[in-house]
């Protein structure tokens, strides 16, 4: 009589599993995808399509040259969640190639050669984006104004690189601020500056990815330490300032509501490989990430800072963890750093 | 402190605790699957054909067996007696034989076999004679106690912990909280559910004892909000009496021992520590029936409750079993069948083991059996990689980082490791329940756990041998030392002998020698290195020449002692120095050789030219070994001879002469045994590995089978030199006594008999009593025992003389 | 000219006074360690098996702070190597062992009773004095004492000492390490089949 010897527990907890999760982020962005291509246009989409296998093709290239099961890999949706996640984040403008070179960095450097899913000490989406807006800051910050989006035919020919992006793109809420910053009288007759929340149409995108992540919230897929941490980071931060000198600062709710705050704070910030795992660890991060974000909108040479943000703390994330663990049960104190 | 709400009157739902209660951090709610089981009332299992009662069912020292096979027993007759403090006597759970003691599977993860009692039930139930103690409230607790552990009590919730010991309270201490676990937070099992709802009387009664033990401040019972038909059970049972019925919120692990406490009383349990250091006591439902029963009716632990659940049963239930049934009768019973059965799991889904064999039996501990199907608990899905999601850090009950512990773990960092506090972890699972990667986390632990415990086993071992080690050394030096002593003590009195003689200082003579010699083997060792080194030519021949006339001088000092020898001592000083000398001549003569064949052999690997001529050079040194070991012989042969030459007058020395002939024969014998037993252990070993090879039909055989013949005839040549020397050995000592070693034994024996024969006369003189006669015999036999130690004694040493053994 | 000599006087000020602070600091803060050899001994496994060319541990670890290269420890495997490299700040060298050298494989010494002559041979072999007897009386092996170390075996004239594997018992039995990403955990369980001794 053959019985399965095993360790205990003997059960598990059903439909939990690492390519669950990840299926479940995908369905919170579904919100945020919809405003933006309902804004600024099909880009967003056919690069997310484009993304998607780009990264399956790396993924699978590396994992066979590393000679591991690429089947098995393949199957936590790791890899689409980080082109996904890389496609919101680049401009509906963007041509095929930035596309191509910005996933297959993310997926072969950050990712793959740290070890895999799971290694890599900085969040890989992140890293590709950086790479982009560096190295092609003027194509990654060509951002289409709201409602004057291109059509399909139009969409597709920016892809292919066959047409020009200048007659679409315009200055998004951030770049607008930043611009006249200390000027109230330019400040106020800016249209895009005056939304129904914030900015002209990136309120609506921040909404739909704050539904998305809350969605995640209550999937319990992520906890509620780092977007808050994030988001109080962020409004914290910008409120002094602002009561200090309002032509100057924005307000805490413009900051919440434009670029990428609600989607770093629910979707980026929040990828566990290269956050910080304990409670408090996961706010401190979170709200350090938050003040990097204001500090770079507000006084560094880049309109939108989430990339930066996210990487400057995810070196950090280690040593927070370090000083930041918990008091076992049945000990006097916490073990903080007394290593040896 | 009364239940105070009459549970009757209150739905469960609204069932107000009568005192606050807490929470503990972590925690999962796993499907409870407790429905299954509890359809039908406590059923009584069938009695099994042989009962396999394990000597280690408790947490401690295995018990040691009273019985052995062939025993009768009867029930509740103990059969296997605690061993230590930490342990607890075993009693046959029925009346029947003992068919053996030996080795069965057991309740173990491992699959490894035990020490088990088995005994074949004769299915007449005989009880041994119990003694109930009524009136316990008037017995000394200290006897109570005596009365739980000899019966055999343990904790019956799982860890099977000797109730005893818990209960064995320091002076002066004081319990504030008796904890009493009901909560049975496992999904599957239901014996304590059942336990209650069937016996909550004597549950309650059990708890009055532990109350009369402890005498604690609070009776605190925990019972988890989904026994909502156990809990009105308790309430009603406990009306009255003073002790709170506390019902908890259901999270697993809130029945883990620490968290109930935290739970109920708000206290942490130091790390490392006991509850009853924050003045806690906790026990089992189970085990306070148990001791009711043991208190009440004198009966001691030979059964206990456990659940029968999984697919696998078609009529899953709780069973009163007896300890010692194999799981396979349950299977049988409750209608589950091998091919239904996927995994069999003895105690929870979450902290249970599975098992090997359902010949494992039922013990002290065993709450559950699960008999899954495949389908209802499949093979665990492949690990996946950490996503460090945390969800893990979250559902820990001891506020652990499972994360970190198990990359530590996996990495085998136990350093690291144990300063995550890996040591707390108290592996209910809820980590690796919740982990999304499938990552058998307690596994990871449970290896490290057993790491760390095998590394401090080994730490402790390898610092005992040093210790042996170093008082060896120390032993060894110090013997080395005395002889040392020794040696100088004896040169001494030497020295002072040889002065007190007039003549030439031959020990001078000597230490000129030897010093004169170490200097002209320094020098030629300068030589080499400096040929070696390639130092210019100059300087080399200086020191050949240098070495040259040290050589000389060294072989005149030689020959001044040689001369000093030949003129002061005796002729047969000198025979014996001579051979002396010529044997020393003959070592360093063969270890040149051995040197030069050596020097030969690495030119002629290392294809050096001068490798024949070398080769030559050790013929030449052989030849001069072999001249100088002739010599030897002669020399040897001649001073025995000399000896000889003057037996009459010098008859003492000739006596000397041949007890020490005597020696050196016995210590020869010794050595050629040695040779011979060599030599028959290299055959033995030769031709094992010529079988070998001719089994694996190696090509080098023949060479194989040349050896083993080689050492087959060099073994029968010591075997025959051997022989020769015994043979001498006798003659000798026919020469010596005139009678060969035959008739000296002969001798001896008739001696002994005469004793014997006169000392039969004696006693039938005794009993005639016949005075004269008596006194007569006794003489005679005297005499007669005289003459047998005698012969006795003389052929024990001519034995002894000769070396010999009596084979 | 002047401002050179100034620079020149405030550096060589600044040197002396952070040399004299440095060499201050390095007496008062000395740290007192254990000598390194006694640090090297705490890593070896204390067979004194003499495998490494040294009759025993400590001179081993004596050896090996005079400079001798620390791989020579087949008893200690390569967890020792890399323990001893990282004490000593050396390089990770591999194994000097023989190859089919069972290496990690913990044994006990067993002399079959009934061949023994008594001969003494093993007992002063032994390095931890784990072996009982006297001359011409059988000996036996305190396994409890016995490192394994099979020293021995070489010089028993009868051959009557075998190097037995320790077997896991309930004691010391521990749970096998996961098999690792991408396998699957189950059926880990060793099963040690031991015949059911009838009494």
């Amino acid at each position: 009589m053959a019985f399965i010897t095993v360790t205990s527990p003997h059960t598990t907890q059903t439909g939990n599993h690492t390519g669950a999760f990840m299926r479940q982020v995908l369905y919170a962005t579904v919100p945020g995808l919809a405003v933006l291509t309902w804004l600024f246009g099909f880009g967003t989409l056919i690069n997310l399509l484009w993304a998607i296998p780009v990264a399956l093709a790396s993924e699978a290239l590396v994992l066979k040259a590393r000679g591991r099961d690429v089947r098995f890999f393949l199957a936590d949706y790791s890899a689409v969640v980080t082109a996904v996640l890389l496609a919101l984040a680049i401009p509906p403008t963007a041509p095929w190639w930035l596309t191509l070179v910005g996933v297959s960095f993310s997926i072969v450097v950050a990712k793959q050669i740290y070890g895999g899913l799971g290694m890599n000490p900085f969040n890989p989406a992140m890293v590709g984006y950086v790479l982009l807006l560096i190295s092609f800051p003027v194509e990654m910050t060509r951002w289409i104004a709201p409602h004057e989006a291109p059509s399909l035919m139009e969409s597709v020919q920016l892809f292919l690189g066959s047409t020009s992006a200048d007659a679409f793109t315009g200055a998004t809420p951030l770049d607008t601020f930043r611009t006249w910053a200390g000027d109230a009288e330019k400040l106020a007759s800016q249209a895009i500056l005056n939304g129904k929340l914030a900015g002209q149409g990136w309120d609506w995108v921040n909404l739909a990815f704050l539904v998305g992540g809350l969605y995640l919230v209550w999937r319990k897929i992520i906890t509620w330490h780092i977007p808050v941490g994030v988001l109080a980071g962020l409004a914290l931060t910008a409120t002094p300032f602002w009561l200090y000198d309002p032509v100057r600062y924005g307000t805490p709710v413009f900051h919440l509501f434009s670029g990428a705050a609600m989607l770093g704070a629910f979707f980026i910030a929040t990828d566990p490989v290269s956050a910080a795992t304990s409670r408090l660890g996961r706010l401190i991060y979170g709200f350090l990430i938050g003040v990097l974000v204001w500090v770079i909108r507000s006084h560094g040479g880049y309109p939108d800072a989430m990339a930066f943000a996210v990487l400057l703390m995810n070196l950090s994330a280690p040593m927070i963890d370090y000083y930041t663990q918990p008091r076992t049960y049945g000990h006097k104190a916490a073990h903080r750093g007394a290593s040896r | 402190m009364n239940a105070r709400i009459p549970a009757t009157t209150v739905p469960v739902g609204q069932y107000q605790n009568p005192r606050p209660i807490h929470d503990f951090r972590g925690g999962i709610h796993p499907p409870q699957n407790k429905d299954q089981s509890t359809g039908r009332p406590i059923r009584r299992a069938p009695l099994p054909e042989q009962l396999v009662l394990p000597l280690n069912m408790h947490l401690g020292a295995p018990a040691k067996a009273l019985v052995s096979a062939g025993d009768r027993v009867l029930k509740g007759q103990k059969i296997a007696e605690g061993n230590g403090a930490v342990s607890l006597p075993i009693h046959a759970p029925t009346s029947g034989t003992v068919m053996a003691v030996g080795e069965r599977p057991i309740q173990h993860p491992s699959g490894l076999h035990a020490p088990c009692i088995v005994i074949a039930p004769d299915g007449e139930e005989t009880w041994t004679e119990l003694h109930p103690l009524t009136h316990w409230r008037e017995c000394a607790p200290s006897m109570l106690v005596a009365r739980i552990r000899e019966a055999g009590i343990a904790g019956m919730g799982g860890a099977g912990f000797p109730a005893a010991v818990k209960l064995n309270l320091r002076d002066g201490q004081q319990i504030e909280e008796l904890v009493i676990n009901a909560v049975e937070c496992e999904p599957y099992i239901t014996a304590d559910d059942m336990l209650m709802r069937e016996r909550a009387e004597q549950i309650i009664a059990g708890i009055e004892k532990l109350q009369f033990l402890l005498q604690p401040k609070a009776t605190l019972v925990g019972i988890e909000d989904n026994k909502p038909e156990a809990i009105k059970a308790m309430c009603a049972a406990a009306e009255g009496k003073s002790m709170d019925i506390l019902v908890v919120p259901t999270k697993y692990p809130s029945g883990g021992e620490k968290q109930l406490i935290e739970l109920l009383t708000g206290k942490e349990v130091p790390s490392g520590g006991i509850p009853a250091q924050v003045g806690v006591v906790c026990h089992n439902i189970g085990t306070a029936v148990a001791i009711h029963r043991a208190i009440e009716f004198g009966e001691p632990l030979i059964s206990r409750i456990t659940t029968l659940t999984g697919d696998a049963f078609t009529e899953p239930g709780n069973v009163e079993v007896l300890l010692g049934t194999p799981v396979q009768s349950l299977l049988d019973y409750a209608g589950a069948t091998a091919e239904r059965i996927g995994r069999l799991i003895m105690g929870g889904p979450m902290m249970g083991f599975a098992i090997h064999t359902p010949s494992v039996p039922i013990v002290k501990t065993t709450n559950c059996i699960i008999a899954a199907s495949a389908a209802e608990l499949p093979a665990p899905p492949p690990e996946q990689p950490c996503i460090r999601c945390g969800s893990c850090a979250e559902v820990c009950p001891a506020n652990l980082l499972p994360q970190q512990l198990y990359w530590y773990s996996k990495t085998e960092d136990l350093e690291r490791a144990q300063q995550y506090n890996l040591m707390d972890c108290i592996e209910c699972g809820a980590c690796a329940y919740v982990c999304p990667s499938n990552i058998p986390l307690v596994q990871y632990y449970r290896h490290a756990k057993g790491e760390v415990r095998q590394q401090v086993a080994e730490q402790q071992k390898a610092d005992k041998a040093r210790e042996r080690f170093e008082a060896r050394k120390a032993r060894l030096e110090k013997e080395a030392a005395e002889k040392e002593a020794r040696r100088k003590a004896r040169l001494e009195a030497s020295k002072q002998k040889k002065s007190a003689a007039p003549g030439v200082d031959l020990a001078a003579l000597k230490k000129a020698s030897l010093d004169a010699s170490s200097a002209y083997k320094a020098a030629v060792k300068a030589l080499k290195a400096a040929e070696t080194e390639g130092a210019d030519p100059d300087t080399v021949a200086q020191l050949r020449t240098d070495a040259d006339n040290l050589k000389a001088k060294a072989d005149g000092a030689k020959a001044a002692v040689r001369d000093a020898k030949a003129g002061g001592a005796s002729v047969a000083d000198t025979g014996a120095d001579k051979v002396a000398e010529l044997k020393k001549a003959v070592g360093e003569a063969s270890s040149a050789y051995k040197a030069a064949v050596k020097d030969a052999k690495a030119a002629e690997e290392a294809g050096a030219e001068n490798a024949s001529e070398l080769r030559s050079h050790a013929d030449t040194l052989k030849a001069k070994a072999d001249e100088l070991k002739a010599q030897l012989r002669d020399a040897k042969a001649s001073a025995p001879a000399t000896a000889a030459t003057a037996p009459a007058s010098k008859p003492e020395k000739s006596a000397e002469q041949a007890s020490s002939e005597a020696a050196d024969r016995a210590k020869k014998m010794k050595a050629l045994k040695t040779a011979f037993n060599m030599a028959n252990k290299q055959w033995k070993e030769a031709s094992a590995s010529l079988e070998r090879a001719e089994r694996d039909g190696a090509d080098d055989i023949d060479t194989l089978k040349k050896t083993v013949d080689k050492l087959r005839f060099k073994a029968d040549k010591a075997k025959e030199a051997l022989n020769v020397l015994v043979e001498e050995a006798k003659k000798n000592i026919e020469a010596a006594s005139g009678s060969d070693l035959k008739t000296l034994k002969l001798e001896a024996g008739r001696a002994e008999a005469a004793v014997r024969a006169k000392e039969k006369e004696l006693e039938d003189a005794k009993r005639s009593g016949d005075q004269e006669n008596i006194d007569v015999i006794y003489r005679e036999r005297d005499a007669l025992r005289r003459e047998a130690t005698m012969a006795a004694s003389s052929l024990q040493s001519a034995i002894d003389e000769q070396g010999l053994k009596e084979d | 000219m002047t401002t050179i000599v100034i620079a020149i006087l405030a550096l060589l000020a600044l040197a002396a006074g952070f040399g004299a602070l440095l060499g201050f600091a390095s007496e008062k803060f000395k740290v007192e360690g254990d000598p390194i050899v006694d640090q090297i001994d705490a890593l070896l496994p204390q067979t004194q098996c003499g495998q490494c060319g040294h009759p025993g541990c400590r001179p081993y670890a004596e050896a090996i702070a005079a400079g001798e290269e620390h791989n020579r420890c087949p008893p200690g495997g390569e967890q020792t190597v890399v323990d001893l490299s990282e004490l000593l700040g050396r390089e990770v060298l591999p194994l000097d062992a023989e190859e089919d050298a069972d290496v990690g494989i913990k044994k006990v010494a067993y002399i079959r009773e009934d061949e023994c002559i008594g001969c003494t041979k093993c007992i002063q072999a032994c390095p931890v004095d784990a072996i009982l007897g006297a001359a011409k009386q059988m000996h036996t092996v305190i396994a409890d004492e016995c490192t394994g170390c099979d020293l021995c075996v070489e010089p028993c004239p009868v051959d009557c000492i075998d190097m037995l594997e320790v077997k896991p018992t309930l004691g010391t039995w521990i749970w096998d390490k996961p098999p690792g990403i991408g396998k699957k955990p189950d059926n880990l369980i060793p099963v040690v089949n031991v015949d059911p001794v009838e009494a």
